[in-house]
C-alpha cells in the first residue's frame, strides 16, 4: 500500500480526526456529571473556606447547609430581588459577568451563621492577567471588616499570578475594610513589596503578580460597589 | 538520510534483549549527553514558565511523561500508516487528544489534581520536546524503544526543571516543596529573598549555569567553532 497516495492521505486524516474527535467528545459527555458536581462541591468548599470553615468535597454539602442560612441576590441598583426559580447559589458569577447586561446581572450574597455571629459572603469575578479570576470575600456582621477570602484563577502563572489562591495572600486581607467613615474606598491591592502597614484600605500585592493582584484590586472596587447600599441599609438598621 | 538508514538496521536485527545496552543508552543518554533541554535545547519555554516552585515542576514533570509514554506508544505503533506528509499535524492531533483525555478523566476523578494541571495542559501540547521526539524517534521505531526513549527524555527534561525549581524556590522564596528551609534568623540578621529569581529571566540563566557545569565536566559537548 502506497502510503504517500493523496487518496490515502485524505482517508487517513478523516479516519484520524473522526475517532478522535468520536472518542473525546465520547468521554468530556460522559463525564459531564462528575465534573459538575465537583464544580458545586469546590464552590461550597470556597464559600465556606472564605468563613475559615474546612470542608472535604465529601462533607461540603452537608456543612454548607448546615452554616449558610441565608442566601440573597441584589440588583444591579443593590436592592433585593428574587427571581423565579433561581438561587443565589445558582447563580455562576464568572459567567454572568461576562455574557449578561450590567442591568440584568444578579448579585449573590450568602448569609453564614456560626454561635451567633454572622458573616457575609460575596462572591465574585474579574480578570487576571491571562484569563478569569473569582473570589469569595466574607465580611465580618459589621459589614465593613473582611473577615476572610478565598480567591483563585484559571490560567494565571504558577508562582506569580497563581499565587491569589495561597492563604499567604488571602490572609492578608484580613481586618481590611471598606468603608472611610461612611466612604465607600474598597480594598486596593498594591504592588508587591509595599509598605501597607497600619493602611487599613491597603493590601500588599504579589511581586512578580502585579497584573493579576490589581485585578483582584479591581474586582473587589467593582463588585462590592453594588453590595454599597445594601451594606449602608444594613448597618444603620443595626445601629 | 541516516535517520532511515538507522531504522532498517534497527529493524533487521533478530530478537534483542529488553534491556540491551543501545536500549538503555536510550533512557541513560537523554540524563546527561543528550538532555533535552540543555544539549537539545528544547522545551525551554516551560523550564521558563514553571519553576518558580517545586511542586509544580514535579506535577508538569510526571504529565509530560505520561504524555510521551503514550504519545511515542501511538506514533510507534502507527508508524508505517501515517502519510509522511501529514506527520507533523498526525502527531499534534495525537498529542492534543492524549492531553485533553486525561485531562478530562482527571477533572471527573481526580479534580484536585487536575486544577494544578489546569494551565500545563497547553504547554504540555505545546512543549517541543513531545514533538521533537515523536518527529526524531517515535516515527522510525518500534514501539520499545520509544517507550524507553520517552521515559529517557522525560526524565531528562524533568530533572532539569526540578533542579532549576529547587534552585528558584530556594533563593526566591526561602522555601522548599513549600516548606520554610531558611530560617527565620536569617532574616532578622537582614537576608532578604531574591526577588529576581522569581521572575522569567532567572530560569534562563540557571539553566545557562547548569549547561556550563555540564559542559566544563564534559568537554566533548563543547562545540567546535
Amino acid at each position: 500500500m502506497d502510503v504517500n497516495k493523496n487518496s490515502y492521505t485524505f482517508t487517513f486524516s478523516a479516519i484520524l480526526v473522526i475517532v478522535v474527535g468520536a472518542s473525546l467528545a465520547f468521554v468530556a459527555e460522559g463525564l459531564k456529571p462528575l465534573q459538575k458536581e465537583n464544580v458545586r462541591l469546590e464552590k461550597m468548599q470556597n464559600i465556606l473556606a472564605s468563613v475559615k470553615i474546612e470542608a472535604t468535597p465529601e462533607e461540603a454539602a452537608a456543612k454548607f447547609e448546615q452554616y449558610i442560612v441565608d442566601q440573597v441576590m441584589l440588583d444591579n441598583d443593590g436592592n433585593v430581588v428574587s427571581p423565579d426559580g433561581l438561587t443565589a447559589f445558582d447563580i455562576d458569577v464568572v459567567k454572568e459577568f461576562k455574557t449578561l447586561a450590567i442591568e440584568k446581572r444578579n448579585y449573590p450574597l450568602f448569609v453564614f451563621q456560626e454561635n451567633g455571629a454572622t458573616k457575609y459572603i460575596v462572591p465574585m469575578a474579574g480578570n487576571g492577567l491571562w484569563g478569569p479570576i473569582w473570589g469569595f470575600v466574607a465580611f465580618e456582621g459589621d459589614m465593613n471588616t473582611i473577615y476572610g477570602s478565598t480567591f483563585d484563577h484559571k490560567t494565571e502563572t504558577p508562582g506569580l499570578g497563581a499565587e491569589i489562591n495561597q492563604p499567604d495572600f488571602q490572609n492578608k486581607f484580613v481586618g481590611k475594610t471598606i468603608f472611610d467613615g461612611s466612604d465607600y474606598v474598597s480594598v486596593e491591592v498594591v504592588k508587591g513589596g509595599s509598605d501597607v502597614e497600619g493602611k487599613s484600605h491597603m493590601v500588599d500585592g504579589i511581586s512578580g503578580g502585579t497584573i493579576t493582584s490589581k485585578g483582584v484590586g479591581e474586582m473587589m472596587q467593582r463588585t462590592l460597589n453594588v453590595y454599597v447600599p445594601y451594606f449602608k441599609g444594613n448597618q444603620k438598621a443595626s445601629l | 538520510m541516516s535517520e532511515t538508514a538507522e531504522t532498517t538496521a534497527v529493524v533487521k536485527e533478530p530478537k534483542e534483549p529488553l534491556f540491551s545496552s543501545k536500549n538503555k543508552r536510550l533512557l541513560s543518554d537523554p540524563l546527561n549527553d543528550d538532555n533535552p533541554i540543555t544539549i537539545q535545547v528544547l522545551g525551554i519555554c516551560s523550564a521558563l514558565a514553571i519553576t518558580v516552585q517545586v511542586k509544580q515542576a514535579v506535577v508538569m514533570s510526571l504529565s509530560v511523561l505520561v504524555v510521551m509514554i503514550g504519545a511515542n506508544l501511538i506514533v510507534s505503533l502507527l508508524r508505517n500508516l501515517i502519510p509522511s506528509r501529514v506527520r507533523i499535524i498526525v502527531q499534534l492531533v495525537i498529542v492534543a487528544a492524549l492531553v485533553i483525555l486525561v485531562d478530562q478523566v482527571l477533572k471527573a476523578y481526580l479534580y484536585d489534581v487536575s486544577k494544578q494541571l489546569s494551565v500545563f495542559v497547553g504547554l504540555i501540547i505545546t512543549n517541543c520536546i513531545i514533538m521533537g521526539r515523536l518527529e526524531a524517534f517515535a516515527l522510525a521505531n518500534k514501539p520499545w524503544p520509544s517507550f524507553l526513549d520517552a521515559v529517557g527524555n522525560a526524565a531528562g527534561y524533568g530533572w532539569i526543571l526540578i533542579a532549576v525549581a529547587v534552585v528558584r524556590e530556594l533563593f526566591g522564596s526561602g522555601k522548599f516543596y513549600g516548606f520554610q528551609v531558611i530560617p527565620d534568623a536569617f532574616y532578622d540578621f537582614g537576608y532578604y529573598n531574591n526577588g529576581l529569581m522569581i521572575l522569567p529571566p532567572m530560569a534562563l540563566i540557571t539553566v545557562g549555569i547548569i549547561i556550563w557545569i555540564q559542559r566544563s565536566r564534559n568537554t566533548k559537548l563543547i562545540e567546535e567553532n
